[in-house]
């Protein structure tokens, strides 16, 4: 219970600092914080998934990228979407999507459900890359940013780069919340005791099919809310937002900060985007470090950043 | 479509079939028997077809490049197993995953330092640049004839290998008890390192001898990894037959999806929509049997 008091406090601390940011930092790293938070919500959604329920999905970015299409989608050309809407409309929809491809993958285990979700998310890419609803390879530029009046009232601007960071952040903690109160919940326990004996919640009458669906619906939505506010960011989504190499990305944040920890995700997100930053600068082939990079955390950090440090505190309080 | 043109398109199917049965075959014989699930099976694809691209063009043949880049390809499938693999094996599939995906960001761009990031095609090699006459107006290329002939005989010599021979007997040995088979004296560490081996060059060489049919282009690995998967998960991981039947499976789906032209309450489903009918026959597979068609119950 410790190691959980202390990354409470260090979040508390974390998140008072992040709050400040826009009034210290320039506008290059207030967007780059906004991207951080962005990746850390999608991050902590595979975490459920992956550190939580056992379920080691390679297609999340499915969800993602289905989260941001929708932003474009919802808008008329050349107009702004509403925000109100077009928001439930987003996590709505991707936690459909999820569902759906989670009805066949969640039938399916370990390697299996890898290669599955892999497949399924592929498909998706291929019918927005494929076909023409969505502006096939090219993708579609968000002209106008999601239009937030309320009643002849407008709370925020998104196209400010400060008000988007408030509201990316203001997302980030409902995310955080959310995921801890399902964790908390029965539900959660059931899940988490899925991942430790699949066959024991079983046999103590647990529809293990369901619950499982149900997580990965949740995540599914949750990926679906960054992908909304990506797509808002970057002003443009494209079939890459869907595409494997998303996937293959956010499976190394979870596990670069330490899975089963929701704060390691987050972590692991702001050290992957850092990272690829700190890549970008020393070489044109940045990939070739990346992918070493992968590679060496495989190998030698399998319980990440996080786990660098709490399991010397779990020594100590115990 | 009339029966010349139905007969190019089966010929077609069977032949991209039987070529996605050698890339998905490696990959389901090193998750069967080593329990290794292995991303970066397309990325050897891929290596393969550079290698015949670059080595035909420095020797002069293509027909000696291609067991030249099949001993470099063996050696570089030792040396990661032996470096990098090796150190998995005891650890979650998880692990696996995000090793062998980082290796693919590697050597696409290792591909893109030595290799350029240009589109490249290979002349298709002589003796086999005639086409075979079907009807008065339609010809079949006796290359793709030839691919499909050494799939074949490849398919035929890996069932003798694996269930004739002593050293497939020391394999599926050592698919069921590592442990075991390791305290009998059989040095293990080297078999599987053969496997893994194998399974590279398994996908090494059908990116080479699809080399002159397909152009070679960057990210070419990417989407046949996807499609191998496909392949493992409907005819069941770790089974050959298996691979078998869903390849071939596949390729008439795809094929006859793309020359089908379908239309449902207006809408053209085929062929726009053709890419899709892999995944929902997986679907479907999924829905009946979750362990695919020839899997071991899960």
């Amino acid at each position: 219970m410790r190691s959980d008091r202390a990354a409470t406090v260090l979040l508390i601390v974390v998140l008072l600092a992040l709050v400040a940011l826009p009034a210290v930092a320039g506008k290059y790293y207030v967007q780059l914080a906004t991207k951080i938070l962005i990746m850390a919500v999608f991050a902590m959604s595979l975490d459920l998934l992956v550190g939580y329920a056992g379920l080691v999905s390679l297609g999340h970015a499915a969800f993602f990228g289905f989260g941001a299409y929708l932003v474009a989608l919802a808008a008329p050309q050349y107009q702004a979407a509403n925000f109100w809407t077009s928001l439930p409309l987003a996590v709505g929809g991707a936690a459909l999507l999820a569902a759906a491809i989670g009805f066949f993958a969640v039938r399916t285990q370990g390697v299996y459900f890898i290669m599955v979700t892999l497949a399924f998310a592929q498909m998706v890419y291929y019918v927005f890359h494929d076909t023409k609803i969505a502006g096939g390879s090219d993708g579609i530029f968000i002209d106008v940013r999601p239009d937030t009046a309320l009643f002849g009232w407008t709370p925020f601007d998104l196209a400010n780069f400060v008000h988007l960071y408030f509201v990316v952040l203001a997302v980030f903690v409902a995310a955080y919340l959310v995921l801890r109160v399902v964790l908390a919940s029965p539900f959660g326990r059931v899940v988490q005791g899925i991942r430790v004996n699949e066959h024991r919640m079983k046999s103590l009458g647990f529809p293990t099919f369901r619950y499982k669906l149900v997580a990965f619906t949740i995540a599914g939505a949750v990926a679906g809310l960054a992908g909304y506010f990506g797509a808002v960011q970057y002003g443009a989504v494209n079939p890459e937002m869907l595409g494997w190499h998303l996937s293959g990305s956010v499976l190394m944040m979870v596990i670069l900060g330490g899975m089963g920890t929701l704060a390691g995700a987050v972590i692991g997100a702001a050290a992957f985007l850092l990272l690829e930053l700190v890549f970008q600068g020393l070489s044109e082939h940045w990939q070739l470090l990346m992918g070493t990079t992968i590679v060496l955390v495989a190998l030698f950090l399998p319980n990440g950043i996080a786990g660098l440090a709490w399991p010397l505190q779990r020594g100590r309080s115990g | 479509m009339d029966l010349g043109s139905f007969l190019v398109q089966l010929l077609n199917a069977v032949q991209y079939g039987l070529l996605l049965f050698l890339i998905a075959s490696g990959l389901t014989l090193v998750f069967g028997i080593m329990g290794v699930i292995n991303l970066a099976h397309g990325s050897f694809y891929m290596i393969g077809a550079y290698l015949a691209w670059s080595l035909a063009g420095k020797i002069g043949s293509f027909w000696f490049a291609l067991p030249v880049g099949v001993l470099l390809t063996v050696a570089l499938g030792m040396l990661i197993e032996w470096l990098l693999i090796a150190r998995l094996y005891a650890r979650d599939h998880l692990y696996q995953v995000l090793l062998t995906y980082g290796l693919i960001l590697a050597f696409e761009e290792l591909r893109g330092m030595i290799w350029g990031n240009d589109v490249h095609g290979i002349p298709v090699p002589a003796p086999f640049t005639g086409s075979i006459p079907l009807t008065e107006t339609l010809a079949y290329p006796v290359y793709r004839l030839w691919i499909s002939a050494v799939v074949l005989a490849l398919a035929v010599a890996m069932y003798l290998l694996i269930q004739r021979t002593r050293l497939g007997m020391m394999i599926r040995a050592g698919a069921s008890n590592r442990e075991m088979v390791q305290s009998l004296g059989i040095n293990i560490r080297m078999l599987y390192r053969f496997v893994f081996a194998f399974g590279v060059a398994l996908a090494a060489f059908a990116g080479m001898i699809s080399a002159p049919v397909s152009s070679v282009f960057p990210g070419m690995g990417g989407q046949v990894l996807i499609v191998s998967f496909v392949v493992v998960v409907i005819g069941g991981i770790g089974s050959v037959k298996g691979a078998l039947v869903a390849a071939i499976l596949i390729g008439l789906v795809d094929t006859f999806g793309k020359v089908t032209t379908l239309e449902l309450g207006g809408l053209r489903v085929l062929p726009d929509l053709a890419g899709m009918a892999m995944y929902l026959l997986m679907a479907g597979v999924l829905l009946w049997r979750p362990e695919g068609i020839f899997g071991k119950r899960l």
